[in-house]
């Protein structure tokens, strides 16, 4: 028994202790950094090419990875909800399950997976090399505030560029499932379509629109803290890399649960 | 060169003239958690001098130069840098006393993704919004001066450390600032690359007036600059042994434990070392 042996008590508290104050002290720093953030939004100086840049790189970059991700998403929910809906004869009906799955859900959570993936690791380990090389330090020493050169930049585009890919993710997944449920499932073009524009509702395509702002930003300002948090060297970035991408997957599944709640209640 | 630097007060240029005290620390205290970086530290760099700051790994020499910059802030005293007070300073208010300021890292720290153009001409592209023929003129000027014009276009990556420390030099005097700050410029460098930059060094100061800030544990590299002197002649420029009264306006600084140990000249830490044991050491 650890907990019997003299001090372990003491010990397991104080680590305890030790741990929730450098968590409160991760959230604080988090807090501050989106306060400066907001502060660079509004104020001068404004880094307009890296902003561009930024779209580029986090919007164009991602978006093969996004629109196969889309794609195959669709056709395998076509492929099991088609020989599922089959058993009560209701293979067309496969548009309205596509639809709204992907529009309402899969579209949103799965983008900013993907996102997460390859985004927020790359932000984390970019700014976390940059932090452990003094590459920061000499931006600030440059008379550059890095939260506005580095951040600010990316955050913007993160809530630009993943409602963006979100919407090309789901129209792909949306003509993914079409493909199967017409070659596969022989469902006519039509009655598929039909299918899906009476599936959805407008509160679904303004919740799939909603939530993926909420989850750029998730994902781009968790990658920015976690990677000019980063200390130690090349095992610091490592480190900070893997953190960036757990926190932000799941911050992408949080989110959606939390965001998904509040829009049901507020529109349907 | 030209000598178009950030614009002063008339009164202020006046009193940070030659001598004038262009850096104050006044009584610095700093600790991280339990462990005590500096106590009470003390001193005054004149305008056009250089002070040269020694000590084991971890007696906060480079701290020094990161409080300066308004990296850290200090625990308790005063620290004011061209007649500003920049210890409670916020940091936008700090982005001002910088423009100033150039500081060499240790590494170089030169930006991965940047041309060797683009890294030394940053501040003046990005920051001070200097027209780009006038800036491209400038970066081309100072790659001259420390000797590695044809690397313009040259990523960080393909150069070598002696190299990626003179485009640091030159990066933090493109903007011309009056003070500059070296944090172990020539650690891990070969004695003559190290030589190379200790003449860079040495020509800002003499040249271009800069007050400079040296923080290193290459004896020989610190004793170079403070007893040596540029000297032009027709294209070239030679180092010639300073006078007396030159070497004396480079003062040392020995730190141990986060305490000031000793301050003085070259030829007051050689006479310090036959009666202290901890500088003796450092000097063997």
């Amino acid at each position: 028994m650890i907990l019997a042996w003299p001090g372990a008590g003491a010990d397991v508290t104080g680590r305890f202790v030790e741990w929730l104050k450098s968590a409160l002290l991760e959230v604080q720093e988090y807090v501050f950094m989106i306060g400066k953030v907001a502060r660079g939004l509004v104020s001068r100086p404004f880094y307009y090419r890296d902003v561009i840049e930024q779209f580029d790189a986090i919007g164009v970059g991602s978006l093969t990875v996004v629109l196969l991700t889309g794609m195959f998403t669709g056709m395998v929910l076509a492929l099991q909800s088609g020989f599922t809906l089959d058993q009560f004869g209701a293979r067309s009906m496969v548009g309205r399950l596509v639809g709204a799955s992907i529009v309402k859900e899969l579209g949103p959570v799965l983008t900013g997976l993907m996102v997460a993936g390859r985004v927020g690791s790359g932000i984390a380990a970019e700014l976390g090399s940059m932090m452990v090389t003094d590459q920061i330090a000499a931006l600030r020493a440059l008379g550059t505030d890095p939260i506005r050169k580095l951040v600010v930049p990316r955050i913007l585009a993160g809530l630009v560029m993943v409602p963006l890919l979100t919407v090309a993710a789901s129209a792909l997944g949306m003509v993914g499932g079409w493909l199967v449920t017409y070659s596969l499932l022989r469902v006519a073009s039509s009655v598929y379509w039909n299918a899906v524009i009476q599936g959805l509702y407008i509160q679904d395509v303004w919740m799939g629109l909603i939530k993926p702002f909420f989850l750029g930003f998730a994902i781009v300002s968790i990658g920015c803290h976690v990677g000019l948090r980063a200390k130690g060297g090349t095992q610091g970035v490592g480190r900070a890399t893997t953190n960036a991408v757990v926190a932000s997957s799941v911050a992408v599944i949080a989110v959606d649960y939390l965001v998904t709640q509040v829009l049901i209640v507020l529109m349907y | 060169m030209t000598t178009d630097r950030a614009p002063r007060p008339a009164l202020l240029d006046e009193a940070l003239a030659f001598g004038g005290p262009i850096i104050v620390f006044d009584d610095v205290w700093l600790a991280f958690d339990e462990k005590v970086i500096l106590r009470d530290v003390s001193f005054t760099l004149q305008t056009g001098h250089t002070k040269i700051f020694l000590g084991a790994s971890g007696a906060g020499k480079s701290t020094i130069l990161r409080l300066i910059l308004g990296l850290l802030k200090p625990d308790r005293g005063r620290i004011f840098v061209n007649g500003e007070q920049v210890d409670g300073m916020t940091e936008d208010e700090l982005m001002a006393v910088r423009a100033d300021l150039g500081m060499v890292f240790q590494e170089g720290a030169l930006f991965d993704s940047l041309t060797v153009r683009e890294n030394v001409g940053y501040k003046l592209y990005e920051e001070l919004y200097w027209p780009l023929d006038k800036a491209d003129t400038r970066v081309q000027e100072v790659l001259g001066f420390i000797g590695l014009g044809e690397f313009i276009d040259r990523m960080p990556s393909e150069l070598s450390g002696g190299q990626r420390r003179r485009v640091a030099i030159a990066r933090a005097m493109a903007a011309k600032p009056r003070i500059l700050l070296y944090d172990e410029p020539t650690t891990g460098l070969d004695p003559i690359t190290a030589l190379t930059v200790d003449e860079e060094i040495i020509k800002l100061r003499d040249f271009e007036g800069v007050s400079s800030i040296l923080v290193t544990h290459q004896l020989r590299d610190a004793f170079f600059v403070a007893e040596h002197t540029a000297v032009r002649q027709s294209s070239n420029v030679q180092f010639d042994r300073a006078s007396e009264q030159k070497a004396s306006e480079a003062e040392f600084i020995m730190l141990k434990d986060g305490t000031i140990h000793f301050e003085g000249n070259a030829e007051q830490l050689r006479a310090f070392a036959n009666r202290d044991e901890y500088v003796a050491a450092f000097l063997s």
